[in-house]
């Protein structure tokens, strides 16, 4: 922005020019999937393709809203995703806060152990889940998700949480606890509020993070009915090959709740990402 | 901390609150991840654990095999492959985008094109996957487009073909990976001190001369701890190989994360699948390491 003060109008020519490339770049993809969602599944792979929709229907979406099985995996995808969600920002909160406010012996050790755990790949841990998981008679149930996604979400959800508090002044809290408050008190009434857009940062964050997840769930659930969204569709995917067009409606569909989050939240998210992933 | 004495019993004692607030995090992470990673490296020491009620210890055979396995050496060679071309079109398109939204244009456009640009990461892997799988279709839009020059005979199935779905599978990684490491060189490059350009300026130096000579060494930190980053979360890739050619045609784009997961749940060697699991953490935790270091040096 301000690296260069005054650029001349070809330079200016030229940054748009390769801004509106890169552009198209990002969106034809997604634009291109949402035509295919309004039309007729003869004409999706129609050669050559037409651009917009011979034919234009909002048929693939009404069958998506008139079909149990498509609305199931949604609601699975919010139960989880809200659950874990939940579960991640309160023990987050309260780590976090530990962290931030205290020198007790074994930090260093806890915090490195946090770190090193954001780099645990998924699908080592995976193999002992399952064995773990049949083991506790929790399996295709909602809790062996709930469990094994707060290991995904938990890590980065601490280290954020902890980035926001340093940034509020610790003399608040002794103020609040030398007018007879308790540390708990200070927390929630006072520290709390303040940390709020960290906290939205920490719920979206964990929220897209158990929306998104497929290997779990793809393992360590079974039925039909206990699929999420991305499992579900992809196993569509395999028996439906020839309904495009209304799976390009879910994949909108299964889309919408990110992309309307990250609209929403943006400013605290870039900011409190940037945090979590890049600050230890 | 307010007035005691490092040492003294009372500070000590306050320090001490921090286990309470620490407690249900610290638990949840050894039952859920110190454990299950004990149990791995347990279950890769033993013959197959899962079918077999009472397994017989057997120290590194599942190792031994594992390093004498064509597959798995064709599995790591196509995963070090996929990262690594994978890490550098994220860092080059990244950075060129991010450059591009760092210039001194109108606001507004400039906002709008952020939120263009970043519209990639907030797709699923699953969807990007399914995106991907139509738009390079054999009677798929990219075909059409590449064969109305001529580049192609239409028809190609992309990720179907043995010499062209890995190329795919990066092309689409790419896609769907890049907003992150542009976010995050944009919020280095508007983090460069303003007073190092309008020095270069009065030394008269030009536009180029100040990309290379101020906005790659002050950016170069951002670029190597975001780089490793971005190898350790592609190294370990599952979702989207599997989503998009299964590890196919044949073996083309078999990588470590598809292969223990087939080893796992589809032959049911559980042992060999922790061994290799295993193999794919400890690799990962050089790299861990590394960015540890890249981390403390950009501090």
């Amino acid at each position: 922005m301000h690296s260069v003060k005054r650029i001349s109008f070809r330079v200016r020519g030229i940054v748009y020019t390769l801004l509106i490339v890169s552009g198209m770049f990002a969106v034809f993809p997604v634009i291109w999937v949402f035509l295919m969602s309004t039309r007729p599944n003869v004409e999706v792979f129609k050669w050559p393709p037409t651009f917009f929709p011979e034919q234009f229907t909002l048929e693939p979406y009404k069958r998506v809203f008139r079909d149990p099985v498509y609305l199931r995996f949604f609601f699975n995808s919010y139960v989880v995703a809200t659950v874990v969600t939940l579960f991640t920002v309160i023990v987050a909160i309260l780590a976090g806060y530990g962290f931030s406010r205290f020198n007790f012996p074994g930090k260093k050790l806890f915090n490195l152990f946090v770190v090193g755990t954001q780099m645990v790949p998924p699908i080592t841990l995976l193999i002992p889940y399952f064995s773990m998981i049949v083991a506790f008679g929790l399996f295709d149930t909602y809790k062996a998700l709930f469990l094994t996604y707060i290991v995904l979400t938990l890590p980065y959800a601490i280290l954020m949480m902890t980035g926001y508090f340093n940034t509020i002044s610790k003399e608040l809290d002794e103020a609040v606890m030398i007018d007879g408050g308790s540390r708990f008190y200070a927390l929630w009434m006072v520290i709390v509020p303040l940390a709020l857009p960290g906290i939205i940062a920490t719920t979206v964050f964990s929220f897209l993070l158990s929306w998104n997840e497929f290997a779990f769930a793809l393992t360590l659930t079974k039925s039909t009915s206990m699929r999420t969204i991305p499992v579900g569709i992809s196993l569509l995917m395999g028996q439906h090959a020839y309904e495009w067009n209304v799976m390009m409606a879910i994949s909108i569909l299964g889309s919408a709740p990110a992309l309307l989050l990250y609209l929403f939240a943006q400013r605290y998210f870039l900011s409190g990402m940037t945090i979590g992933a890049i600050k230890e | 901390m307010g007035g005691y004495p490092v040492n003294s019993y009372k500070y000590l004692r306050k320090q001490f609150v921090a286990y309470g607030f620490l407690a249900p995090a610290a638990i949840l992470l050894i039952v859920l991840l110190l454990y299950p990673m004990i149990l791995v490296v347990w279950n890769s020491f033993l013959d197959n654990s899962i079918i077999n009620p009472t397994p017989k210890w057997v120290g590194l055979r599942h190792y031994r095999w594992a390093l004498a396995d064509t597959v798995f050496s064709r599995a790591f060679r196509n995963t070090l492959i996929f990262t690594i071309s994978s890490v550098l079109l994220h860092l080059s398109i990244g950075l060129g985008f991010a450059l591009l939204l760092n210039t001194s244009i109108n606001r507004r456009i400039q906002t709008f094109f952020r939120v263009l640009l970043i519209l990639p990461w907030t797709f699923t892997v699953a969807i990007v996957a399914i995106i991907w799988r139509l738009l390079l279709d054999p009677l798929g839009v990219v075909n059409f487009l590449l064969s109305i020059p001529g580049f192609i005979k239409p028809g190609l199935a992309w990720f179907g073909d043995p010499g062209r779905a890995m190329s795919a599978l990066i092309l689409t990684n790419t896609w769907g990976g890049y907003p992150f490491i542009m976010v995050s060189l944009l919020a280095g490059l508007q983090g460069i001190s303003v007073s190092l350009y309008e020095a270069a300026t009065v030394d008269g130096a030009n536009s180029w001369q100040k990309f290379l000579y101020i906005t790659v060494p002050q950016l170069k930190p951002v670029i190597l701890s975001i780089g490793l980053l971005d190898f350790i979360w592609t190294y370990r890739l599952f979702e989207l190989i599997w989503l998009t050619t299964g590890g196919g045609p044949g073996r083309a784009t078999e990588t470590l994360g598809t292969y223990i997961y087939k080893l796992a749940f589809t032959q049911y060697q559980f042992s060999r699948a922790s061994a290799v699991a295993v193999i794919l953490a400890l690799t990962t935790l050089v790299l861990a390491i590394f960015y540890l270091r890249a981390q403390k040096a950009s501090d």
